[in-house]
């Protein structure tokens, strides 16, 4: 417990004090949904919910996107830890591989949920009110989906040499995960192909579990998202398989 | 002193796909011991350290710490040692005492206990005034015994270094040495390295030869020159193997070519190098001769210089 809360720590402090890092994963997302969000408003026709507009459908999916890039960068660092040497000190340590993913994805989630709780504050400009209920929903759903993400972005770190390679993964599976889980654009009126493969994304439900927070008693906003419950189940599920799969990717990198 | 040996392996093998970086390896280190592993890079001594510290899982053999396994009791093992890497392992963003503190809560350490260790390794290796300090922006020799602190940190029986000198001046090396001479009388801690410096190796108090993934000899340095048989002459001319072999027919004696040079052991080597140059002025340059040193031992051992290509010939 106590090395889960030094390697926990030790994310945190480290990111800190990278200024570029603390900028670029909050400012992105932000000028991503400035842009795209009123950008592509215009077009933007959604089915049923008439009412929304675009700037205020994307702000949900550029907050997954927040926990997203935080989570990538958080696992860039292993990849560096890695390669400079300091996980090599890590891995001599009496401790478990499971402590050790732990501490990196409890490090990832806290920086990713610290920088989501930022953006929350935006909400208002999205024409979301802000709230008690809606801010604490929204704090545990960006945990549980910053959680599952980081993973991920663990479990294939732990198998990288370079931090190139990581760069060329993220553009093949995590931006497409997302790409299609709801963030950018629902599945109504899409091919059925397509919506299919948007339900079987594990990030659909967390990006409506996340829209189920922020939207937190105004049930009419989320009628066409599958219910809370699943999207709860799911993310939960995806969140302890994910973890179970980068836990076996350290076990299996290259030592004892 | 009984009980087990500090580290032992018994016919420890290794291969890299079709490569065999070390071949049935047996050595035992007593408790309390500074010992060497001597080799020239890519000899296996390396291979042999990651095999200790827990990183790397041999084909075949085994290798214990203290009697426990390095495979089945990784755990047991990994709390009785402290390994010094040669690659940094510091965290270039925290400053000193963070990446103390950070090491010690992965052993275990905390509170109190933790801070007043760090403190004492701090001030043994004249660190406290830049405790503060984030790691990137120490020279190479503070970061490198900021590296011997935090392998120490949490009190290891066996504290495994490798190429502890690799990036340090020739004084900051001598420092190292007798640095980890002193830990021997003052914690009892057993040091075992891996170098390719001689006079590094001629301070240990065993020093195992290791060439081609072999261990070639193991043995004291003393005992090691005493293989030497007598003076080792050194000659230096413009056609060495031509000159050698003139030797050979003349006088019977062996010669061995490292670096350009012929080297021959003789027992009176005051008088043959006055018969060599009386003999052979023509084709000689230059003739030395002396006590044998560690790295004549090591030419004797293993045919080649510890830092040169092979050469062949030799005995």
């Amino acid at each position: 417990m106590r090395a889960v809360a030094a390697l926990w720590r030790r994310e945190i402090v480290r990111f800190l004090r990278q200024r570029s890092r603390v900028i670029g994963s909050l400012a992105q997302p932000v000028v991503f949904w400035l842009l795209l969000g009123g950008g592509l408003s215009a077009s933007f026709r959604p089915g049923a919910a008439a009412s929304t507009s675009y700037l205020e459908y994307f702000y949900t999916g550029s907050l997954a996107l927040v926990l997203l890039f935080t989570a990538i960068f958080a696992t860039i660092s292993v990849v560096e830890d890695r390669r400079g040497g300091f996980l090599q000190g890590v891995l001599v340590a009496p401790v478990s591989r499971t402590t050790i993913v732990l501490g990196q994805a409890l490090g990832a989630t806290t920086l990713g949920v610290g920088q989501g709780l930022l953006f929350v504050l935006l909400a208002p400009l999205a024409g979301i009110a802000l709230g008690g209920a809606m801010l604490a929903g929204t704090l545990a759903a960006s945990m549980l989906v910053a959680f599952g993400l980081s993973n991920i972005g663990l479990a294939i770190a732990w198998r990288m040499e370079s931090t190139q390679g990581f760069h060329a993964i993220m553009n093949l599976v995590l931006l497409p995960i997302w790409f299609l889980s709801g963030a950018f654009f629902p599945p109504a009126g899409l091919p059925a192909p397509l919506r299919a493969v948007m339900a079987l994304d594990p990030l659909t439900y967390g990006v409506g579990l996340l829209r189920h927070a922020l939207y937190a008693g105004h049930p009419a906003r989320t009628a066409e998202l599958p219910s809370l419950a699943v999207c709860l189940a799911v993310s939960a599920g995806f969140a302890a398989a994910s973890l179970a799969v980068a836990t076996a990717t350290a076990r299996r990198s290259g030592v004892l | 002193m009984n009980g087990p040996d500090a580290v032992e392996t018994v016919r420890l093998s290794h291969r890299y796909g079709e490569r065999r970086a070390l071949r049935e390896v047996s050595l035992s280190i007593r408790r309390g011991e500074v010992f060497a592993l001597l080799g020239p890079n890519g000899g296996g001594k390396s291979t042999l350290f990651r095999i200790l510290s827990t990183l790397l899982r041999p084909s075949e053999g085994e290798a214990r710490i203290f009697g426990h396994d390095v495979v089945r009791e990784a755990a047991a093992v990994r709390r009785r040692i402290g390994v010094v890497f040669q690659s940094p392992s510091l965290d270039a963003k925290l400053t000193v005492l963070e990446n103390l503190r950070h090491h010690g809560a992965l052993y275990g350490w905390s509170g109190s206990a933790l801070r007043a260790r760090a403190d004492e390794l701090l001030e043994r290796f004249r660190l406290t005034e830049r405790r503060g300090e984030l790691v990137e922006r120490l020279s190479g020799g503070l970061a490198r015994r900021a590296e011997l602190a935090k392998g120490l940190l949490p009190k290891p029986e066996v504290l495994l270094l490798d190429e502890p000198s690799s990036s340090l001046d020739p004084r900051a090396r001598r420092e190292l040495s007798e640095y980890l001479l002193g830990l021997r009388a003052s914690d009892g801690v057993t040091v075992v390295l891996t170098t390719h410096h001689l006079e590094e190796a001629e301070r240990c108090d065993r020093v195992a030869v290791i060439d081609g993934g072999q261990v070639i000899a193991v043995d004291t340095p003393e005992a090691l020159k005493a293989r030497v048989g007598g003076d080792v002459v050194t000659i230096r001319g413009a056609e060495p193997r031509l000159l050698g072999e003139r030797i050979r027919e003349r006088f019977g004696l062996t010669p061995m070519y490292v670096d350009g040079t012929i080297r021959l052991e003789h027992a009176r080597g005051h008088e043959l190098v006055r018969t060599l140059v009386d003999t052979f002025a023509d084709a000689v340059t230059s003739v030395t001769f002396g006590r044998p040193t560690l790295e004549d031992a090591f030419v004797r051992l293993t045919g080649h210089a510890l830092d040169g290509a092979r050469e062949g010939g030799g005995a």
